[in-house]
């Protein structure tokens, strides 16, 4: 209900950015449809490559945020590109808007879809227009051919980094508070999924595995539960960094010490700056990170700096030790402030 | 013996009786399933500070935003027989605010947690005015007129700190949100005794509590009795108001952070289901607030009592729900006076002398 | 005992609680096939307990029911409606904006599927059989009251009903309607229909009924022929008391209009839902707006409290301009104002009796100023005492007190607030004769302290008694003006007629 709730009133508001978007790129436009055909297969004579990026709106999450800023700052008129994007939840909205990308006569397209499907003819119009298309962030459910690459985060390999890590530690014993995010979303299966796999196997014991819903209040409820108990564990594996820090306020408050030289390992996701400034301060052990970062990439692609050896690349995805994370890993890939 | 059975069930508890008996049943429940659950013990925490531990402190401790949302629900809902819905979304805007105000200063002062506040206050007052305003003087049903800011509210106070969840730490905001040096009982749990008593005494040093009952039970012979119907129900929604600010604001303190995503998720409907098992009618009219917050008490222990059973928390929702149905199902009218038939016949074969002597 | 054979309905030893209260005791009632038969009492008497456990509203605690002879047990509505017993209550039950004839057949349809054909040729048949003005085409809500009371009825008959109840059918009808539906009683009468009617109107008893019972607090008074028992006697067994009360309000009726200091005085004034019109009243003096039902009269004393939007108009109390255009304006004034509608306007039904009585008083007071528990406590208390208000407490939900009590209820309401000029809208519709007399008693003891009173009542012969001038409206006009020895019904109803209207140019 909230969540419909979110999507319309982001709906509209993206309608009035599209609009506004309109106006100011109307005149651009309509000088240059009339030649687009075959200016879009040459070099742009200006110098400046046209770039369409089709987005999810950044106040969707910090890691759209994060993302939407990777992909402005990269693609800027000093590395020598002509930017226009457009951000929405909604599959239908972001489809008409790539189709304008494509009459404007960009030279790339490059979209993290809303849905995986309903994508054929856009990007059939863009293989006819001779627009280049890069997926990022997110696949979609078309023909290999009609795009260039693919720059896609694996969220398994996330979790397996993590849990990875956490068997190097060579704990005496893995009693594991799992606290999980909103059930079925994809960074839920993927980070929920390697440590399933321990609790099978028997080298992990799974104290409890509570959905707190990405809610920061409801992960430290779990936790104080579990104290309340008196259970043993010695790892907090929370799967965003919201919770870790409401799994911690709860170990705070009982006493319970934490870090790298605390009785509970404290583990989080997404690596927010503050998360990551818990990690140098020696309170939490490790930060993994989806990352958010894929602009680099197809730049290095459009520019021919690199060659896609497969259309599907997976994204390098980083986890921080507390034990070696600098000021300057903060600074490069803390997500927000 | 007649009177002492009508004590009980009209005079005594009367609305009471359901969330009492419901606090009762959890008790017992709890008490055979594992007689260690209530035991509460002191720890020391992190800060060295001894506190207050143990499951009870937990329910308590965690039921605070509820209970002063439940508090300022309660109102709302008898002058306009109406809830607002967007209460959890207020919070998160409130909060924003507060985490706003800290934020623009330099280091964390006493003096910068209470001008925040206050800023807080104001802007959940001003959403509350807006939203009284659609309730009482443009008559829109409460539920549709809130579901506006329920549905914007999150994004709006996305834009006060412009995304992601920005933190903030200080010794004070832990206080607020944890424990007081030397205080071994959690602040929240303070704060909403102490919000409890303003209520309290705002019911005393004025006439609220009649007016909002007279108006939510008859709008139209208030107005002939001189009763400002639109600035009651106005009122009503700007004390609420106060109360998301409160809520929002320990909220982010015990975390030190905001997410305008989560704050409070999903509280709207659990406030309004404190004030339903609290007795009060959602029809609105005659209310007590402490039903409202017992309310928030059973529905938090339900939720603890859960955890601790180790009831998955997506199937926590279900369970609740089973345990709502009987509570509202029990305290519905119909059940009510089945009962109540009960007990007078039962009296009534016990003592028949007195019915006829009566005559 | 010796007619049983003819016996319709028998209810024998009905017993039913309430918490606290015994509302009936052992109480007998017979209706023969083809009577009209009144249920008479004061408020509270147990007319309505006793209907609605013959209804099935209620069950009883005790006692048995037999109809035609055969016990039958009557535990829900539809088994009275079983058992051919149908009611009609006072406020009308049905959906005016449906038609009538959907009206008529509505709930009960044999499956899912509305012949909407057979319903419009069967009712257009009732209707026409019943004799009664309205089509089956036509939404109810557009009939007058009275067609729509007649509809429920209509509906009722179809229901092959032999005990047809009617609760107060009669209290929002005219005259002429009143006549209709007497007609249409007569001819259920002629068909064998018992008819159990239940009203406060006593001229109505004598006029259409058969035999009377009567109850009081709860107890079977006794069961009479209408020819055998005068008004007087009815009245007296009523209200359990002799006649000298009733003698004595009489020997207060000689009224001194001796013309004393002017408290309010309106020029032009007009709301939303009265037209400009003039009017003053003096101190201590009883006043009364009389005229037929929608004849505006209402709608002026609203005007006059600002219960409705005021538009115009200039307004002096003791001499001085004020501004009165909401209801508190108008109590700062000192004018309280008991509002036709008491379900509607007056009581607050779920608070209690203490909390009404000391509402207006509170909101006179302030806001941050409340009046103590203990001091409302007092004044409850001695108010309850000084209206004889039957309640069980003064923490009982007014809500669930008589009409009359809840009617003093209000009253001590505005009493408390020590008004200078009090508007009393219809305040004894409803309510029994005990109480009527003592109200009647009160405005003439508040006039004498030198309250001016306004006093509007449908009974013409109690504004009469109490008034020493009746000002006179038709069409939402004042038409007259009658003071002195104008005061008598003849000379109102010419006035009302219009025989020599004043003003008669806006009409």
């Amino acid at each position: 209900m909230k969540k419909l709730g979110a999507l319309l009133l982001a709906g509209t508001l993206m309608m009035s950015f599209v609009l506004g978007g309109c106006g100011s790129s109307s005149a651009p436009a309509s000088s240059d449809s009339g030649a687009k055909e075959s200016k879009a297969t040459e070099a742009p004579a200006s110098g400046a490559i046209k770039v369409g990026v089709v987005n999810n709106p950044p106040s969707e999450s910090g890691y759209r945020e994060a993302n939407v800023k990777d992909m402005e700052s990269v693609f800027s008129a000093d590395n020598g590109y002509e930017l226009k994007t457009f951000y929405s939840l909604k599959n239908d909205e972001q489809l008409q808007a790539a189709q304008g990308f494509i009459t404007e006569g960009v030279d790339y397209l490059l979209i993290s879809a809303a849905e995986t499907t309903g994508w054929d003819d856009v990007l059939k119009s863009a293989e006819e227009a001779g627009v280049k298309v890069y997926l990022f962030d997110r696949m979609i459910d078309v023909d290999e051919s009609l795009y260039e690459a693919a720059v896609v985060s694996d969220m398994s390999a996330e979790g397996k980094l993590a849990v990875d890590w956490l068997l190097a530690q060579n704990l005496p014993e893995y009693n594991v508070i799992h606290i999980q995010g909103a059930m079925g979303s994809d960074a839920q299966i993927g980070r929920t999924g390697a440590l399933d796999e321990q609790f099978a196997s028997g080298k992990m014991t799974k104290v409890v595995q509570q959905t707190a819903t990405w809610d920061e209040a409801e992960a430290k409820k779990i936790v104080e539960s579990v104290i309340n108990s008196g259970e043993k564990f010695n790892v907090i594996y929370a799967e965003n960094d919201g919770m870790a820090k409401g799994a911690v306020a709860a170990l705070d408050e009982a006493g319970i010490t934490h870090g790298v030289d605390g009785d509970v390992v404290v583990m989080g996701f997404d690596c927010n700056k503050w998360a990551l400034r818990e990690l140098l301060a020696g309170k939490w052990n490790y930060d993994g990170q989806c990352s958010p970062f894929q602009a680099q990439v197809i730049s290095d692609l459009i520019k021919g700096n690199k060659t896609a050896s497969e259309k599907k690349i997976i994204n390098e995805e980083k986890g921080f030790d507390a034990k070696t994370i600098t000021q300057e890993d903060i600074d490069t890939y803390g997500l927000g402030e | 013996m007649k009177k002492k059975s009508k004590s009980i069930f009209q005079g005594g508890l009367g609305q009471l009786t359901i969330p009492v008996i419901a606090i009762a049943l959890l008790v017992l429940f709890n008490l055979i399933r594992d007689p260690s659950f209530f035991s509460i013990g002191i720890t020391h925490n992190n800060d060295g500070n001894a506190v207050l531990a143990g499951n009870l402190i937990s329910i308590v401790n965690s039921a605070s935003e509820l209970a002063v949302l439940a508090m300022g629900m309660t109102l709302v809902t008898a002058a306009c027989g109406g809830q607002d819905i967007s209460v959890g979304a207020a919070a998160a805007i409130a909060g924003s605010t507060f985490v706003k105000v800290l934020k623009s200063g330099g280091s964390i002062s006493g003096l910068t947690v209470l001008a925040a506040f206050l800023m807080a206050c104001v802007v959940a007052m001003l959403f509350g005015t807006f939203n009284g305003t659609l309730v009482a003087v443009f008559k829109i049903q409460p539920m549709i007129a809130t579901l506006i800011l329920y549905t914007c509210g999150r994004s709006i106070a996305y834009w006060i700190n412009g995304g992601a969840t920005p933190t903030v730490s200080s010794p004070i905001l832990t206080g607020i949100g944890s424990f007081i040096p030397g205080i071994p009982i959690p602040t929240p749990v303070i704060i909403v005794v102490v919000v409890a008593v303003i209520f309290r005494l705002v019911f005393h040093f004025t006439s609220l509590e009649l007016f909002t009952q007279s108006v939510g039970i008859n709008g139209s012979a208030a107005r002939l009795n001189g009763i400002n119907v639109t600035g009651i129900k106005l009122l009503s929604f700007i004390i609420l108001g106060l109360c998301v600010a409160v809520a929002g604001c320990i909220g982010v303190c015990r975390l030190g952070l905001i997410n305008h995503e989560t704050l409070l998720l999903d509280v709207e409907m659990d406030t309004i289901l404190a004030v339903a098992i609290g007795g009060n009618s959602l029809g609105g009219g005659k209310f007590r607030i402490s039903g409202s917050i017992i309310g928030a008490y059973v529905i938090q222990m339900l939720t603890i009592t859960l955890y601790a059973m180790k009831v998955s928390s997506t199937d926590v929702k279900a369970y609740k729900a089973i345990v709502i149905i009987i509570l509202v199902v029990i305290g519905s009218p119909v059940v009510k006076s089945r009962f109540e038939k009960m007990m007078r016949q039962r009296q009534e074969r016990k003592v028949p002398v007195t019915a006829k002597g009566a005559k | 005992m010796a007619m049983q054979e003819s016996n319709l309905l028998e209810m024998r030893h009905i017993n039913k609680f309430f918490p606290g209260v015994k509302a009936l005791s052992n109480v007998d009632f017979t209706l023969r096939k083809g009577e009209i038969h009144a249920l008479m009492g004061e408020n509270g008497a147990g007319k309505s307990t006793l209907i609605k456990v013959l209804t099935g509203v209620y069950q009883s605690d005790g006692g048995e029911i037999t109809v035609d002879g055969k016990n039958v047990a009557i535990r829900s509505p539809q088994d009275a409606q079983n058992n051919g017993i149908s009611t009609v209550y006072q406020e009308i039950t049905l959906c005016p904006n449906l038609t009538v004839a959907e009206n008529m057949f509505i709930g009960r349809e044999r499956g899912p599927f509305v012949r909407q054909k057979d319903y419009k040729k069967r009712a257009a048949e009732l209707l026409g059989e019943l004799g009664i003005p309205a089509r089956g085409t036509q939404q109810l809500g557009d009939c007058s009251l009275a067609v729509q009371q007649m509809v429920a009825i209509a509906r009722a008959v179809d229901m092959k009903c032999r005990v047809l109840v009617l609760d107060e059918p009669t209290s929002s009808l005219d005259d002429k309607e009143v006549n209709v539906l007497f007609n249409l009683m007569r001819d259920l009468k002629s068909r064998g229909v018992g008819i159990i009617f239940v009203t406060h109107f006593l001229e109505q008893v004598y006029a259409v009924c058969d035999r009377i019972t009567v109850l009081r607090n709860g107890e079977l008074v006794g069961e009479y022929l209408t020819e055998e028992l005068p008004q007087v006697k009815l009245v007296a067994k009523m209200i359990g008391k002799d006649l000298e009360e009733l003698k004595s309000l009489g020997e207060v009726e000689e009224k001194k209009s001796d013309i004393k200091e002017i408290f309010y005085e309106a020029k032009d004034l007009s709301s939303s839902e009265a037209r400009p019109f003039d009017f003053n009243i003096h101190k201590g003096e009883v006043n009364g707006f009389t005229g037929l039902l929608g004849s505006g009269r209402s709608e002026s004393v609203r005007a006059v409290f600002g219960a409705d939007k005021v538009t115009g108009g200039q307004v002096q109390v003791n001499g001085k301009n004020v501004r009165i255009t909401k209801p508190i304006d108008a109590m700062k004034n000192g004018i309280g104002y008991l509002a036709e509608d008491r379900k509607r306007d007056g009581i607050i039904a779920d608070l209690s009796v203490r909390e009404n009585i000391i509402l207006a008083a509170q909101v006179m007071k302030g806001f941050f100023r409340p009046i103590s528990r203990s001091e409302a406590e007092a004044f409850a208390d001695e108010y309850i005492k000084v209206l004889n208000i039957k309640t069980a407490s003064r923490e009982t939900p007014v809500g669930s007190l008589s009409g009359g009590n809840q009617q003093k209820v209000i009253l001590a309401r505005w009493l408390l607030t020590h008004p200078n000029y009090l508007i009393l809208d219809e305040p004894t519709r409803g309510i029994d004769v005990g109480t009527k007399l003592e109200i009647q008693k009160l405005v003439l003891k508040l006039a004498e302290d030198g309250v001016a009173v306004t006093f509007i009542s449908s009974e013409i012969e109690e504004m009469l008694r109490t008034c020493s001038r009746l000002i006179v409206m038709r069409d939402r006009n004042i038409v007259g003006e009658l003071t002195g020895a104008d005061l008598n019904e003849a000379q109102i109803m010419k006035t009302i007629a219009g025989g020599e209207a004043a003003n008669e140019k806006e009409v």
